[in-house]
This record gives structure tokens, C-alpha cells and sequence, in this order.
């Protein structure tokens, strides 16, 4: 987690063998990713944080007003979005949590010396490499309530009538059945990245504790997470935003629905943006995710710096 | 440092000499249970996509009945004739190809240079460009999305394939950077300064000495590029409105919704034919993509 390394550390002999010329060809060799990230993206976010406090319409022939803080009293007063943010975050929590706990096991096991660890990691590519639409089209199809096989397999273990469940529009099974999905598509990722962590684990230490006795959890506990723990911190934490941020997998499964249940923070605005056209309002919805998310950031750096101070 | 591709040969082997040590019952059943656990992950993982493949091969009678079986019963590839014609996918194949391909090759032109100046050199620019990295992950799409729709509306480039192109590739910039930069960070600059004093300039110690070790993860890098844009669907769904212009992620979902039980075959096959590429360059380049990323997250 520290900063210094050993090519970093001599990097400066290279400027100065390289002498004045230096500024002016790093500025050479910068310019050209530079440009685009200010006009396409540096330039837009802070463009869309102004359009927050703007009435901007798609498609409006007025021109845009300067309206302060309106539409935030708006969307504070939006009970449609307040039950939009909840199941955002339940969805978030819902996904990061057991995917996390689910990669780490795996990853422990795939740290082992067990047969049938190369289908393991072959398998774990396909949820990670497949076109999120894709992955939704797929649980669409193991959800059927005809056609799919988790109705089959209800029935076959005598769980379930003959009249399969329609989990996807269910009220009560629609917000479990996309977490579900959501957990499967990014185990893999956080599993091969845990799996790699691992590796920064010192064998020995777990061998001596090993020999002075350490059971599996203990040595889990004293050797293994000590080590594992930044690259837990860093990815659940790019989890969690992306999971808070997720959009095509639910709106491929359900979009949004039953009746909103699964209307994620994105659907919520994307619908506002692009199907009402309301963009000031949506990009002020945007700044209230952007807020919660900073929250968390802010929390995980601490959790992080804390856990540097610890060593 | 160089972490990005180191498999654990060491440890690998130590495990081995833990295990092999004589045991006795408690070992015996942990090392079931580990098994276990193992197959239960595997059924996990492979469930879905096994079902995917089923279904994909099924005629439409086995896709109607009451109790539909793994193993197609008369597979046929019907469903894929269908799927064809009931949606432009070949189009929509190439738009996605030339997305995903124009959008990796600008991305990576743009970004080796900067990575390199960034791996290389510990200034206020390095701190903001890490910053923006991170930043750049954690705003949601939604707001850089509409006023990326207004300047691209003033621009005219809204429902035009440029206009997504370029979106992709700013889109592609931060992953790039941050694994290029790992990649960078990788080679050491002892033989740069070697070039350095042999009297080589900055631009021909990058191309001549640099640039031939970085290839393996520039090209990783690329392909990881093509495949986020081949997979992506957000902004192809926001900028493209003509049919012809669509990518494929976003045809596969004209598939849905109206379908009956008889369009799940083609439905199906579909998403299976759009997911092969991706899953091929995954195959290949996947232990270079965690290297990366891990050297990106840990070592910055």
C-alpha cells in the first residue's frame, strides 16, 4: 500500500539524464489522453453537476434557467425516489456483501492444491466476460416461469406446484432474484482479484504457524487476512459503487419492476433523463448518488489508512 | 512490483508438501468438504450459462413443454436461422466490431504515452490523473451521460457511430491508464537510462527501448478495451437511436419482452453467439487483466 518502489525510486535519474528537454516532452506524450478527458469528461461531469441546479428539458425551445437548490427540494420531497435510493442501497449491500464472502471462500479454496481448479477459473471468466445484457437474458431464462430450470428443479424436488412462480415479477421474489443474479455476475471478478491478493500472502508464516499448531481459522486470522486485507478493502469498495451505480443488469430482468420494486437509483434517473426528459432533475439525482457514494469512499479510506497504521 | 504475472509456483508447491504429509481422518474429511464446497461453486457458476447453451438448442416443442430437460432431447439449430432474421444481428455485429475496435486502438494510442509519463514521473500531474482514475469509477453514468448528450446534440453527433466511438474511448482511458501504468512501472528504467545516455531522446527511449517489452500488456489492455465496448450498453442506449446503428447488446433487447415461450430459442441463441468473442478474449487475457489491475490497486 506505500508508495515506494524500486523503478519508482531511480525514476528521477532518467529526467535528469534526460536534462531540460524534460518538461516539454512529458507535456508532448500527456496532451494527447489529457485532451479528451477534459473535453469528454472532466468537462461533462462538472457541466452535468451545474445541470443540477438548472430546470434543463430535453427538447426545450426556452432556454435553461439558473434554478438554485429546486430541484433538490424536489427530490427531497420525491417519495418515489426515496424508495428508489432504499432499494439502491439494498441492492448494494444485498449484492457486495455475499459476493464478497462468496469470492473469498472460493478464492481460498482455489488457493489450494485441489483438483479441478482449472474448470474453477475457466468458469469464472464466463460471468466476467459476458456482455452484462447477456447475463440478464440468461437468469431471464432460468427464472421462466415455463420454460426455466428453477421452477424445473422446484418441481422436481417436490418444492413447488405445477404452476411455477414468476420470480422476476413477483412482488416479494423480485428484488431477491436480481441480487442473486447481481452476486453470480461479479463473483468471479473479486474472486480472481482475492485469488491474487493470496498470493501476496508469505507461505512460511503460514507454515510455522502451521507447525506451532494455528488452526485454519486462527492462521486465517493472523497470517492470511492481515496480508489479503488492502485488496479486500480496494475491491470491495469498487464493488459497492459499481454495484450502487449498476444499471443493465436490472434493466434487462425486470426494468424496475413489479411495480418499482426493483427500480435501481439508475433506472430511477435514466427514466427521468431520457423517457421524461427532465435533465436538470436527473443530474441533481445523479449529485444525491454521487453524495452517498463520496460517504462510503470517505469511510473505506479511513478503514484504510487505519489499517496501514495498524502494520 | 513486477507482480503483474507472477504465478505462485512457491506457494503452490508448499501447499503440496502440506498436504502430503500423512493425515489421517481429519484430514481426510476436510479435504472432502473442500471438495464439496469446490462442485457446489462449480454448479454455481455453471448452472446458468449450461442452461443458457440447453436452451439455445432446443426446439420450439421442448421449449413448450411442461418439463424441460437439460439436454435437448432433438437439438437443432434452428434457433439460431431464427434469430437472424427476426433481428439485424449481423449488422448489429458489425457496428459492435467497429465500436469496440476503433474505440481500443484511439484508447491505447491515447493512453500509452500518458501512462508511461505517469509511471515514470512523481508529480502533481501523476496525483491528479490517479485521482481522476478513481474519481472517473465512482460517479455514476447518469451524470456525465445527459451532458455528454447535450455536447454531442450541439456537436451533431448524437446518433452517429463517431459520437459513441469517442465516448468509449474516454470511457476506455481510465482502466488503460491504470493498468498501462503498472505495466510501465514493470520495466525497469535502468535500461531506459542506459538509451538515455547513449544519447536517445524521451519519444525514441519510449519507442525503441520501452515500447517493445510494454507490447504484451498493451495488448492485453487493448482487448480488455474491445471487450468493454462490446459489452457495453448504457451509452449505445442513450446515443443511438436509428435501428441500423445499434450495437448488439442493445438488438439482444429488442428480443425481449414481447417474447413467447417459442422466441426464447432464438433469444437464446443469440446471446450465445454475442457472448463468443468476449468470452475468447477473456480466455486469453485474463491473468494479465488481474495482474493489472491488482498492481493498479495495490501499488498506487
Amino acid at each position: 500500500m506505500t508508495l515506494t518502489s524500486a523503478p519508482r525510486r531511480s525514476a528521477p535519474a532518467v529526467a535528469r539524464a534526460a536534462g531540460p528537454r524534460r518538461d516539454h516532452g512529458a507535456w508532448f506524450l500527456v496532451l494527447p489522453a489529457l485532451l479528451p478527458i477534459l473535453v469528454l469528461s472532466l468537462g461533462p461531469l462538472l457541466y452535468g453537476i451545474g445541470l443540477a441546479f438548472t430546470d434543463a428539458q430535453s427538447g426545450r425551445t426556452q432556454a435553461t434557467g439558473f434554478v438554485g437548490l429546486l430541484n433538490f427540494s424536489d427530490l427531497f420531497r420525491d417519495t418515489l425516489f426515496w424508495d428508489s435510493f432504499r432499494i439502491g442501497l439494498v441492492w448494494a449491500f444485498g449484492v457486495t456483501v455475499p459476493q464478497f464472502f462468496l469470492a473469498l471462500g472460493l478464492a481460498l479454496l482455489l488457493n489450494l492444491d485441489l483438483r479441478l481448479r482449472w474448470l474453477a477459473r475457466a468458469l469464472a471468466i464466463i460471468p466476467w466476460a459476458m456482455p452484462e445484457v447477456v447475463v440478464g437474458i440468461m437468469w431471464r431464462l432460468v427464472y421462466h416461469p415455463d420454460a426455466g430450470v428453477l421452477n424445473e428443479t422446484l418441481r422436481d424436488l417436490g418444492l413447488s406446484g405445477a404452476d411455477g412462480r414468476d420470480w422476476l415479477s413477483g412482488l416479494a421474489t423480485a428484488l431477491p432474484a436480481v441480487i442473486l443474479v447481481g452476486v453470480w455476475a461479479g463473483m468471479p471478478q473479486t474472486t480472481v482479484t482475492l485469488l491474487a491478493g493470496l498470493q501476496n500472502v508469505p507461505g512460511e508464516l503460514h507454515e510455522a504457524a502451521a507447525m506451532d499448531g494455528a488452526g485454519a481459522w486462527r492462521r486465517f486470522r493472523a497470517v492470511t487476512w492481515p496480508a489479503l486485507r488492502p485488496v479486500a478493502l480496494a475491491v470491495t469498495a469498487l464493488n459497492f459503487i459499481w454495484n450502487f451505480n449498476s444499471f443493465a443488469l436490472v434493466f434487462v430482468l425486470t426494468d424496475g419492476g413489479p411495480g418499482g420494486r426493483t427500480r435501481l437509483p439508475m433506472l430511477f434517473a435514466y427514466e427521468e433523463a431520457f423517457r421524461y426528459g427532465q435533465f436538470g432533475y436527473a443530474a441533481a439525482m445523479g449529485l444525491a448518488m454521487v453524495a452517498v457514494i463520496s460517504v462510503l469512499l470517505a469511510l473505506y479510506l479511513v478503514g484504510r489508512l487505519k489499517g496501514d497504521d495498524e502494520r | 512490483m513486477s507482480g503483474t504475472e507472477r504465478p505462485a509456483g512457491g506457494r503452490r508447491a508448499e501447499a503440496g508438501r502440506r498436504t502430503g504429509r500423512p493425515g489421517g481422518a481429519r484430514r481426510a474429511a476436510t479435504r472432502t468438504g473442500q471438495y464439496t464446497a469446490l462442485l457446489a461453486y462449480l454448479l454455481f457458476l455453471a448452472f446458468p450459462f449450461l442452461w443458457l447453451v440447453s436452451t439455445a438448442f432446443k426446439p420450439p416443442r421442448e421449449l413448450g413443454s411442461l418439463h424441460p430437460t437439460w439436454i435437448p432431447e432433438a437439438p437443432t439449430l434452428e434457433n439460431f436461422r431464427l434469430a437472424f432474421e427476426q433481428q439485424p444481428l449481423l449488422a448489429a455485429a458489425g457496428n459492435s466490431l467497429l465500436a469496440a475496435a476503433a474505440s481500443a486502438l484511439v484508447a491505447i494510442a491515447l493512453a500509452t504515452p500518458m501512462a508511461y509519463i505517469l509511471a515514470r514521473y512523481r508529480g502533481r500531474l501523476s496525483r491528479a490523473a490517479t485521482g481522476w482514475v478513481v474519481v472517473s469509477q465512482a460517479f455514476p453514468l447518469v451524470l456525465v451521460i445527459i451532458p455528454l448528450f447535450l455536447i454531442l446534440k450541439g456537436l451533431h453527433l448524437v446518433d452517429s457511430r463517431t459520437g459513441l466511438i469517442m465516448v468509449y474511448v474516454v470511457w476506455s482511458l481510465p482502466f488503460a491508464l491504470w493498468m498501462l501504468t503498472g505495466y510501465v512501472r514493470a520495466v525497469p528504467p535502468e535500461l531506459e537510462e542506459a538509451a538515455a545516455v547513449d544519447g536517445a531522446g524521451r519519444v525514441r527511449t519510449l519507442v525503441s527501448v520501452t515500447a517493445p517489452l510494454l507490447a504484451p500488456g498493451i495488448a492485453a489492455t487493448a482487448l480488455f478495451a474491445f471487450v468493454t465496448a462490446w459489452n457495453e450498453f448504457f451509452f449505445a442506449l442513450v446515443l443511438l437511436k436509428s435501428p441500423e446503428k445499434q450495437t448488439l447488446p442493445v438488438v439482444l433487447t429488442h428480443f425481449i419482452g414481447t417474447e413467447g415461450v417459442a422466441d426464447l430459442g432464438p433469444l437464446a441463441a443469440a446471446a450465445l453467439l454475442a457472448t463468443l468473442p468476449s468470452l475468447l478474449v477473456f480466455a486469453v487475457i485474463q491473468r494479465r487483466i488481474t495482474g493489472g489491475m491488482l498492481a493498479g490497486a495495490v501499488k498506487s
